[in-house]
């Protein structure tokens, strides 16, 4: 790390975290530092606490040692709805069990910004109505959303993060039920973010496309082992097979880095 | 959002639709009394008819109108706390607990009065026995409170039915209708008509936190929500409210699973509006049903909680139909 990049307040700070599932350690003395315009992608095979981590990131769980660090405090250190004007969470795709539109479910992101006694504003709806937007689906948003399919309804899920206007976006499987199309624009839409000055931690399947987008990777291994690192040293064949537990191949295809199961 | 005006013309309406509904009930019986006749008995007139209206048939029309209005809004805040919009008042156990209660003290003879003592006492045991069994260990997830609250309910079912047929020949007759739900037996239900208004403004300041919650507790508490704390506070409110409205009429079914339904099916899924108006139209509703359980085989009363079941049946397995296709 260069001196420049120590000086830039952190975003989101981890020291010697560690984390565990009951009696089982998934990781330990992981260290993770992101800067606003930084990606993240946490990698590693099933039930490795890639989920896991992303909670305890976003102050949902405690960790089993260590310090999580937002905008340089500890997230008990700031109240929750604080904290939700800070950093948002996209979690793993849940069943919807009510209907309501999909402008509604866009304007829950605006709950910690509006007041306990007030409804949401114009500026509100125009937000919401702007994030919708960004996702291609405003045209959607009168609909109610238990008639929407599983793509559309992780868009509206996509959007609703957005209205919520965090500096921090932590997201669990964001390409989850999209298809090619919209897994790039969606990447693409959080790159742009990143650009304007948010820090994104994403946890995603692809490791090809972890390698397109990400600044940093953190590499679980499901045996307590983690690596984290620039993307570029991390992403290694034999450090992903170990992951992994499957060889992999290195390809350069028109400028891409591309990892292929051997 | 701002709520479209349609929206908040729905509170109005109810509450009018409630009114008419209190005056209907308060006018109807084996003997009909016309407008000026209820307008004298409530000024405190003294001729029979005004007794008749003001003793019998007022109390009785308002207990309906408040036993109604709580199990509506029972109902709505327990499909939110266990984000199953089939869940009802009496999941929990609340109601099993207030049967065996009260069924206890009509067996061994005792006073209604003491019926109503031994109901509230019982459900208020139930609650703290479901709270207390699915917190053990102080995770607080919705299939844990679930399972305990049925699995409480189908225990207080069994000795409900062991109390049924131990019970004396004579006792069964008031046993069976207050398990039916019976608004015949109140006496004073002004409480319960304020108990109920403090419960729905209490529930305002939260109702947006509700929003959030029914659409999932990790990101309602990534939104700043105080998850725990919120569950906690509907658990309570929702078990004291069920605790009064059958202790009050009985365990009337099928109010606290339909009107929020029906609410939300008229006016959409937000608790801002979505509380306050079930608590109007389960009072509404419950007033009519009452009336037409007095109406319907006149002289012979219906318990209440027979009609509403004739209702709730089929609406009920026309939203299930409907929410699983």
């Amino acid at each position: 790390m260069t001196s420049s990049a120590r000086d830039t307040p952190a975003l989101l700070e981890a020291e010697a975290l560690a984390l565990r599932a009951g009696e089982r350690w998934l990781c330990s003395q992981l260290a993770l530092r992101l800067t606003a315009g930084e990606c993240v992608v946490v990698l590693g095979p099933n039930g490795s606490g890639k989920t896991t981590l992303l909670h305890t990131l976003a102050g949902l769980r405690e960790p089993g040692a260590g310090v999580v660090r937002l905008q340089g405090l500890a997230y008990r250190e700031r109240s929750p709805r604080d904290n939700a004007r800070l950093r948002a969470l996209l979690p793993q795709i849940q069943v919807e069990q009510f209907s309501c539109s999909v402008l509604e479910a866009t304007l829950v992101g605006r709950h910690p910004h509006v007041g306990r006694w007030s409804w949401e504003s114009r500026t509100d709806l125009a937000i919401a109505h702007a994030a919708l937007t960004r996702v291609g689906i405003d045209a959607l948003a009168g609909r109610d959303i238990l008639s929407l399919s599983g793509g559309e309804r992780q868009r509206v899920a996509i959007a609703a993060l957005l209205a919520q206007q965090p500096s921090l976006y932590l997201l669990d499987e964001p390409l989850n039920h999209l298809d090619l199309r919209f897994q790039i624009q969606v990447l693409e839409l959080f790159r742009e973010l990143a650009r304007d000055g948010a820090g994104v931690v994403m946890v995603v399947h692809d490791i090809n496309l972890a390698a397109r987008y990400a600044d940093q990777v953190v590499l679980l291994d499901g045996r307590g082992g983690v690596l984290a690192g620039r993307a570029r040293e991390i992403l290694q064949p034999g450090r992903l097979a170990d992951a992994f537990g499957h060889p992999l191949i290195r390809a350069e295809v028109d400028g891409h880095t591309v990892f292929v199961p051997r | 959002m701002p709520p479209r005006a349609s929206v908040l013309l729905a509170l109005p309406a109810l509450l009018l639709a409630g009114l008419a509904a209190l005056a209907w009930a308060l006018a109807s019986g084996e003997t009909h009394a016309d407008w000026s006749s209820v307008a004298d008995a409530l000024a405190g007139g003294t001729a029979f008819d005004a007794a008749v209206i003001r003793e019998l048939r007022l109390p009785r029309a308002v207990a309906a109108y408040a036993g109604g209005g709580m199990l509506a809004v029972a109902g709505a805040l327990m499909q939110v706390l266990l984000r199953n919009p089939l869940a009802d008042p009496y999941v929990l156990g609340v109601s099993g607990g207030a049967a065996v209660g009260a069924l206890g003290a009509l067996s061994l003879g005792l006073s209604a009065l003491s019926a109503d003592a031994c109901a509230f006492a019982g459900a208020l045991a139930a609650m703290l026995l479901v709270f207390g069994l699915a917190r053990g260990d102080g995770s607080w997830t919705q299939t844990r409170l679930l399972l305990t609250g049925v699995i409480v309910a189908a225990g207080c079912g069994a000795v409900v039915t062991l109390m049924l047929s131990m019970a004396h020949d004579a006792r069964v007759h008031s046993m069976l209708f207050w398990l039916m739900g019976d608004a015949s037996a109140a006496g004073r239900p002004w409480p319960a008509l304020v108990l109920l208004a403090l419960a729905v403004l209490a529930c305002l300041p939260l109702a947006r936190d509700l929003n959030v919650l029914a659409r999932g507790a990790l990101g309602a508490r990534a939104l700043g929500v105080a998850v725990e704390r919120l569950r906690l506070v509907i658990y309570l409110l929702a078990s004291l409210l069920t605790a009064v409205a059958v202790t009050m009429i009985g365990t009337v079914g099928f109010v606290g699973l339909i009107v929020p339904h029906l609410v939300r099916l008229a006016i959409g899924n937000d608790q801002r509006v979505l509380l306050p108006a079930s608590a109007l139209a389960g009072g509404a509703l419950l007033v009519l049903a009452d009336t037409a359980a007095r109406l319907v085989l006149s002289p012979l009363q219906l318990p209440v909680g027979v009609l509403t079941a004739l209702i709730g049946v089929p609406v009920f397995l026309f939203l299930l139909a409907r929410h699983y296709r």
